[in-house]
């Protein structure tokens, strides 16, 4: 085989699950819709307010309720020891003081 | 034309055996390449996931927060709030909240208590989360006892577990009944951890947060828009650790941009010395090398998007374990659904293959003008 | 069927190493016929072969091509006229390492995008021809100097031109080799290919198959007939 052909059916084999990805994500976002719905569900019934992507600190658990106001609060906006801290900002409120 | 289409793979095939004469460099520089797209393109993708998922998720989010503030603490507030707040017009409904944090000594983790309203539970059960269950392999019927405030032993007999599929948002929750969640910290009755506000008409929402700011002066207040904010913002390019990735990533590109645009070896300027002698014209001589650049980034991008797209959505994303988890003890083993932004990948495609086409073809402009008739001197 | 009116050739012009390599020649080649440019090194034989093959032109003075005036187009012009007239044979053979010996004959061909098959029994047949068929699939580094030469003489011809340019082909051969480079050159005369050779070796200025000796020292003629 020319080594242009085995490039070029590399490329159309690679660019085809290039394509596919996207199909799998549209196709996984489909079945994940009720998933999603049951998530906003519980979100809603349980009044939850945070994900649970760092369970390190108060302020990374529950960010959004995490209090700038407060004197020496432990805030994202410090440079702390935990990797969590660095990879969320201060929550951006609205302002109001 | 289909001499057109037969010069171009005449060219492509040249182009493929002159990167596989430098196999070792070729093979060097499209590793590189591609781990960069992949490190780019997973935590493109997750980032992107995360959010999206945090944006429809979280809509549902109480409205309004009402947290009450002594000396420059988050407190409890009291019952009486309640009525205040259900005073002002347009508030459809307050309720109060009780939520807090339990450290568990047996596995060394903190986990979310709260009291839902619904279901309700009964005194003495308890719902866990997927990770909570993890943690302490607990299954339902199982038992599992704390220390109370007073030292006194309170059980609490598994009743369910939250099932894996909304790990995201309920990996580490304890939910109890009010009972138990008052006994085990001596919270009286008519004391609540936070109160949370429904409004009638959400336009009115900004209004309804400066009455109660006004009435309760000891108050802060989050809305759920803030809420939302924060994970708008969350694996933001800006971040810590973000950007360090990035500015990691662009920088080897860099460098190795610049080591191709800085110039040929001799060799290769000797070897555009022979086409051109034996008739190959600039253009065509340029052409081969923007096929090389291409054939490379082409390659590096699908491959690189490819595989960060198998990691992040199929995979769990385990190279970002150790980073999300820190010194955690709890990780939510959640999976993420598949948002992908084409208008990300395109951002990320150009910015990938198109510097690099060009950085291999740059050099080779001023070389390619050279005349001919060196290769005999 | 090329023709060269007074013409001049400076290197570095302008400059302070600027030095006259051909100082006015005046010279016609004839089609069909097997020239040989000698005079000592650095006597501008080479350059006077690389305006006649079109790889670089005059600073003054004129090369026509039958009857067209080629010193001042511009270079695309001038590749093309390159690729379907001339075929080179360098004297150092100039083949690209790395890649075997047929596809280093195809190389000049690949821009007119024939059919690689086509492509490929063309080279074929040329390497058969100057009986190195077996080596086809070495790469160029491991051919030796007589086996480069011929691959060197395969990839001069795969696009068929009218002249065959050689410098100094029998410089890195031994007798032996230099006869065989001789009765190529003879073979290639036979079909009617115009040879223009550059050389200070006596061996190839005696033989028959030279038609004409052309004499250059210090970038003029010292014209004598062969």
């Amino acid at each position: 085989m020319r080594p242009s052909d085995a490039y070029l059916l590399g490329l159309a084999l690679a660019v085809t699950l290039f394509a596919a990805s996207f199909a799998d994500a549209a196709l996984g976002l489909a079945r994940e819709r009720s998933a999603l719905a049951r998530k906003a569900e519980l979100v809603e019934r349980l009044g939850l307010t945070d994900l649970v992507l760092f369970t390190e600190a108060r302020y990374t658990r529950h960010p959004s309720q995490a209090d700038l106001h407060s004197a020496f609060q432990d805030h994202p906006f410090a440079l702390d020891h935990f990797p969590s801290g660095s990879l969320l900002p201060p929550p951006r409120l609205k302002g109001r003081s | 034309m289909n001499s057109w289409i037969g010069k171009q793979r005449n060219l492509l095939d040249f182009t493929l055996s002159s990167l596989s004469r430098r196999r070792g460099k070729t093979l060097g520089m499209l590793a590189v390449y591609t781990s960069i797209v992949f490190v780019l393109a997973s935590v493109m993708l997750f980032s992107h996931a995360i959010r999206r998922e945090a944006a429809i998720v979280l809509v549902k989010s109480p409205e309004v927060l009402v947290q009450r503030m002594v000396a420059g603490r988050h407190d409890l507030i009291p019952a009486r709030y309640l009525d205040a707040i259900r005073g002002i017009r347009g508030v459809q409904s307050v309720e109060g909240r009780l939520w807090g944090y339990l450290f568990d000594p047996s596995a060394a983790a903190n986990y979310t208590l709260m009291v839902p309203a619904s279901p309700r539970i009964e005194p003495g059960k308890v719902i866990i989360g997927d990770a909570v269950a993890r943690a302490r392999s607990a299954e339902p019927g199982d038992l599992m006892s704390f220390r109370a405030h007073d030292g006194t032993l309170v059980q609490f007999k598994v009743d369910g577990a939250i099932g894996r599929e909304s790990a995201l948002v309920s990996a580490d929750l304890f939910l109890v009944s009010e009972t138990d969640f008052r006994r085990l910290f001596g919270i009286p009755e008519g004391l609540f951890t936070d109160l949370a506000v429904s409004v009638r008409n959400p336009r009115e929402v900004g209004k309804i947060a400066e009455k109660i700011d006004a009435a309760l002066p000891d108050t802060r207040i989050v809305l759920r828009d803030e809420i939302l904010r924060t994970y708008e913002s969350v694996f933001d390019w800006r971040e810590g650790m973000l950007l360090v990735l990035l500015a990691g990533a662009i920088l080897a590109f860099a460098i190795f941009s610049w080591e191709k645009a800085s110039g040929l070896s001799a060799e290769e300027k000797r070897e555009i010395g022979i086409l051109k002698a034996v008739g190959w014209e600039t253009g065509d001589v340029i052409r081969l090398k923007m096929l090389e650049g291409l054939v490379v980034s082409l390659s590096a991008f699908l491959l690189g998007y490819l595989l960060a797209y198998a990691h992040v959505f199929h995979l769990g994303a385990g190279l970002f374990e150790p980073a999300l988890k820190g010194w955690a003890v709890m990780y939510p083993k959640y999976r993420l659904t598949p948002f992908v932004d084409e208008l990300q990948v395109a951002t990320l495609f150009f910015f990938t293959v198109f510097p690099y086409t060009v950085a291999t073809v740059v050099p080779i402009w001023r070389a390619a003008i050279i005349d001919p008739d060196q290769v005999m001197r | 069927m090329i023709r060269l009116t007074d013409v001049r050739k400076a290197f570095n012009q302008g400059r302070e190493n600027e030095f006259w390599a051909l100082k006015g020649i005046d010279l016609s080649v004839e089609a069909g016929k097997v020239t040989v440019f000698r005079g000592p090194s650095g006597s501008g034989k080479t350059t006077l072969l690389t305006l006649v093959g079109c790889l670089a032109r005059p600073t003054s003075g004129r090369v026509r091509l039958k009857d067209r005036d080629i010193s001042g187009l511009p270079e695309r012009f001038l590749t093309d006229i390159r690729r379907s007239t001339f075929g080179f044979v360098f004297q150092q053979f100039n083949l690209l390492k790395g890649i075997t010996a047929i596809e280093n004959v195809m190389i000049p061909a690949y821009p007119l995008g024939i059919d690689r098959t086509e492509l490929s029994r063309r080279a074929h047949a040329l390497l058969e021809r100057l009986d190195i068929a077996p080596k086809a699939r070495s790469n160029a580094e491991w051919l030796s100097g007589g086996e480069a030469q011929r691959v060197a003489i395969a990839r001069a011809l795969i696009n068929d031109p009218e002249v065959v340019i050689a410098d100094e082909p029998t410089a890195n051969l031994d007798s032996e080799r230099s006869k065989q480079f001789l009765d190529i050159v003879e073979t290639l005369k036979e079909s009617g290919k115009t040879v223009l050779m550059t050389s200070h070796d006596p061996l190839v200025c005696e033989t028959a198959v030279v038609d004409r000796v052309v004499s250059l020292r210090d970038g003029q003629l010292v014209e004598r007939g062969g």
